[in-house]
Order: C-alpha cells, then sequence, then structure tokens
C-alpha cells in the first residue's frame, strides 16, 4: 500500500468546513471568524514554509545543516520554557534552565533512538533526526516548563515551611525536597497520562500518521511504544534537570533560600 | 575566650551595622517597632539572610563551620511558624516523643495535638510547639522572634518559665518582643531597635 497523495481540490474540499464555521461564527454573532480565518492562513503558510525548508534540508543532507535546524528548535522551545512560569528567576537563568533541560533531554533521547533503535544510514540522516527532534521536543519543552513552574510557584509559596527547616539545622537540600519532588512528578504528569490513555481513549498522532500514510498497524504500533519511551525518557530528565537547576539557583554556599533570585 | 555569642560588625544592604554579646545563661531582651530591623538582625545572625561581619559562638567563629551545622547551634524562631507536612506529630523526631508530651504539658498544650493536622491549630498553639521544635535541636542560643505574640497571659507565664530554665541551664537566648514588661522581667540586658540600628534601652 503506498500513500495516498493529496490533492489540492481535496483540501479545497476539506477548507470549506472552515468556511462553514466562519458563516455559524457570523451567523450567530460568535465572532470568531477573522480569528479562524487568520489562524487558518497562518496555519498554511507555517507548515508550507516548514515543509520547504525541510525538503531543503533534506536535499542538502549536512549534518552542520540538520545540527543547526535541531538548535533553532532547541533554542525556540528554550524560550517557551523560560517564559511559561508565573514566577521567573531574574536575569538569563530561566532561560538557560530552559535551554539545559530540554537541550539534554532531546538531545540524549533522539542519540539513543537514531543509535540504536531507528538506525537510518547514516544515524545523523535529516528525514530521522530532524521530525524525531521535534515530537520529543514537543513533550520535553511541556515536561520542562511545568515542573519550573511548579518549583517557582511553590517555592514562594512554602517559604515558612522552607525557613523553619533550614533554622533547625537541616541542609538546603532536605528543605526543597519535597518541592522538588513534586515539580518532577508534575513535569511527568502529561506523559504518564499519554501514555495511559494512548489507543484506548486516543489514537496517538504518529501512528494515526502512518497508518494513513499506508503502513501495516502494527508496524505503526511498534513506532508509536519506541516514541512513548523516548516521550516519557526525555521528560522525566527534563522535569528533573528544570527542577534541580532551579532549585540550585535559588540557594547559596551557606544555604540560604534566596527569594529575591525571583523576580 | 568567652562563652556565649558575640556578634561584630553584622550588617546588610538592610539593616546593620550591629554589635552585641550575649553570655551562656543570659538573656538579651530587644524591643522596638515593627520593620525596625529586628527580625533581620535575628535572621542574619542565624544566617539565613546574605550578611557580612562576624559571629562566634563560645570562642568558635560562624564563617568555620557549616550553615546548617551552625542553625542547629544558633537557632532562629520565627513569629510565623513553617510546617512542612500536614500532621503535627511528623514535624518531632520520632524518639522525642516523650520529651515533646513533657514539654507540650508545661506549656499547657495537650498531647493530643501531637496527633492533630497542622490545619487545625490556633496560631498560639503553633507558636509553641514551634518552641518545642526549636528546643529538641538542643541550642545554645535561641534567636525569638515574639515568642509569645499569639498567646493569653497564662501561656505567656509558662513560656516564660520554660525560657527561663533554659538560660539557668547555660543556654544564651536573643528575645525580641513588643512587651516591655516581659523585656524586664526576661532581660539580663536590654536594647532597643530603632531605624535599623541598635540602641541601649
Amino acid at each position: 500500500m503506498t500513500p495516498i497523495s493529496l490533492a489540492p481540490t481535496d483540501l479545497a474540499i476539506a477548507a470549506a468546513l472552515l468556511v462553514l464555521d466562519a458563516l455559524v461564527s457570523l451567523w450567530l454573532n460568535i465572532r470568531v471568524h477573522r480569528q479562524i480565518a487568520i489562524a487558518a492562513v497562518r496555519m498554511v503558510i507555517q507548515l508550507v514554509a516548514i515543509g520547504y525548508i525541510l525538503k531543503i534540508i533534506f536535499s542538502l543532507d549536512s549534518p552542520p545543516a540538520t545540527l543547526l535546524v535541531v538548535i533553532v528548535m532547541v533554542l525556540v522551545a528554550a524560550r517557551e520554557v523560560a517564559a511559561r512560569p508565573e514566577h521567573r528567576l531574574r536575569g538569563v537563568a530561566n532561560l538557560l534552565i530552559g535551554a539545559s533541560s530540554v537541550g539534554f533531554a532531546t538531545l540524549v533521547t533522539v542519540v539513543l533512538a537514531l543509535t540504536t533503535a531507528i538506525r537510518p544510514q547514516p544515524w545523523y540522516d535529516p528525514h530521522y533526526a530532524i521530525p524525531l527532534a521535534g515530537i520529543i521536543l514537543g513533550s520535553v519543552l511541556n515536561s520542562a516548563s511545568l515542573a519550573l513552574d511548579s518549583f517557582l510557584g511553590s517555592v514562594g509559596r512554602e517559604r515558612a515551611a522552607i525557613e523553619a527547616r533550614l533554622a533547625l539545622g537541616d541542609t538546603y537540600q532536605t528543605a526543597i525536597a519535597s518541592l522538588v519532588r513534586n515539580a518532577i512528578r508534575r513535569g511527568m504528569l502529561p506523559v504518564i497520562n499519554q501514555m495511559s490513555a494512548a489507543g484506548i481513549v486516543t489514537l496517538p498522532g504518529i501512528m494515526t500518521g502512518q497508518i494513513l500514510a499506508g503502513l501495516d498497524p502494527l508496524e505503526a504500533v511498534k513506532y508509536q511504544i519506541l516514541l512513548m519511551f523516548l516521550l516519557s525518557g526525555g521528560s522525566g530528565m527534563a522535569a528533573a534537570i528544570a527542577a534541580y537547576a532551579a532549585a540550585w539557583r535559588m540557594t547559596d554556599k551557606r544555604d540560604r533560600l534566596l527569594l529575591d533570585r525571583l523576580v | 575566650m568567652t562563652s556565649g555569642l558575640s556578634v561584630k560588625g553584622l550588617r546588610s544592604s538592610l539593616a546593620g551595622p550591629f554589635g552585641l554579646t550575649v553570655p551562656s545563661g543570659t538573656c538579651t531582651a530587644i524591643t522596638g517597632p515593627s520593620g525596625s530591623g529586628k527580625s533581620l538582625m535575628l535572621r542574619m545572625i542565624a544566617d539565613l539572610d546574605p550578611n557580612e561581619g562576624e559571629v562566634w559562638l563560645d570562642g568558635q567563629a560562624r564563617a568555620a563551620m557549616p550553615a546548617p551545622q551552625w542553625r542547629r547551634r544558633v537557632t532562629y524562631l520565627a513569629a510565623d511558624s513553617g510546617w512542612w507536612t500536614d500532621r503535627v506529630g511528623d514535624h518531632f523526631g520520632r524518639d522525642a516523643r516523650i520529651v515533646v508530651e513533657a514539654l507540650a504539658g508545661r506549656l499547657g498544650l495537650g498531647r493530643a495535638l501531637l496527633d492533630a493536622q497542622v490545619a487545625h491549630l490556633s496560631s498560639g498553639e503553633k507558636q509553641r510547639l514551634a518552641l518545642i521544635r526549636a528546643l529538641l535541636v538542643k541550642p545554645k542560643v535561641l534567636l525569638l522572634d515574639e515568642p509569645t505574640g499569639a498567646l493569653d497571659p497564662a501561656s505567656i507565664a509558662r513560656v516564660e518559665d520554660v525560657l527561663a530554665e533554659f538560660t539557668s541551664t547555660g543556654g544564651a537566648l536573643i528575645l525580641v518582643t513588643h512587651d516591655p514588661e516581659q523585656a524586664t522581667r526576661l532581660g539580663t540586658a536590654q536594647f532597643r531597635m530603632a531605624d535599623r540600628h541598635l540602641v541601649a534601652a
């Protein structure tokens, strides 16, 4: 079975649904028709653009170009991680934590998958490396930002409890241990939910895509299982790095809690 | 070598410099309006806030020992007590139960409180339990920030009795209080905090 290629007219028929949405919006005065139109146009332009960029990168087949694309993706993800939490660290610390957690977790899981499980020739083939990095980044970004948000939010709320422990002679590590644990747990929840729901509540996107593209369902399932393992591994790493790095940033050599490092 | 706490040139961008000596077995009482820097000074002595200057205990420099070790010897008790799990009893060592119950009895607290939820405690109960928690560390110096602020007269007398025992058995005490009479009752020496500086009372 070969993939069924979509013609522009096929997309145009589906776009009719969008027009229907817009008409309903006008008719019921929901006033989202402008947003629908803008979002749809943005989506088409962004996806077509990334399609062309990927085509160029694939045809270049140059490791530095592939690496550059992955680095840009990581940096954009790092910015997202840094910007999302309600409480932020002063200066560039948030950005550094975002970049190190997301970058490290993605790098390790992508390289592991490419060199052991998927094994394209060569292993850094952009056809595999870039999409894989993209999927993992999406999940890892989510985990890192949830963990960071959880820790930075709770450290201010729990100030009295943390300082009570410090004053009694506990180390900073001990005093914040439960906050770090909760932050990591918070970061890993989405991927745990995703794994439990996979196949029952949801048919994961990657698997659905591969089945639509003509792959045997069992082959698609194997890919999905591999991906889920990679995602949970990457998410755990990213959440742990983000939580521990934020915790470390909030103290000094004298085991103090430095809340003035939060904005 | 003097026995007790001595503070020299202790300052931060927020308060000080402070100089102070509290010999073992004595209590230094500090009064002064809210926001004058009393808590800041106690926090700096306990090394909970960044600060410069020298603090010594029984001739040993604070800088020469890890901060947690220092804080077990020079223990700060905040005006608002902090609690890190739901059950009261979890905040005390498991083997300390007998000591805790004895102290709780002396401070007018029922032993059932140890099995209660922190959320159900009154502020006065929390304050006395936090004092017990600090005493269990067996510090040489206690830095108390308004330890009787939320208490009725009978409970205040009980707390003062326990504090007098602490100093009479060799402990050094810095007591921040809003009550001048309490300062006179307990204080061997008295100071007033005014505009982030210490002046003789």
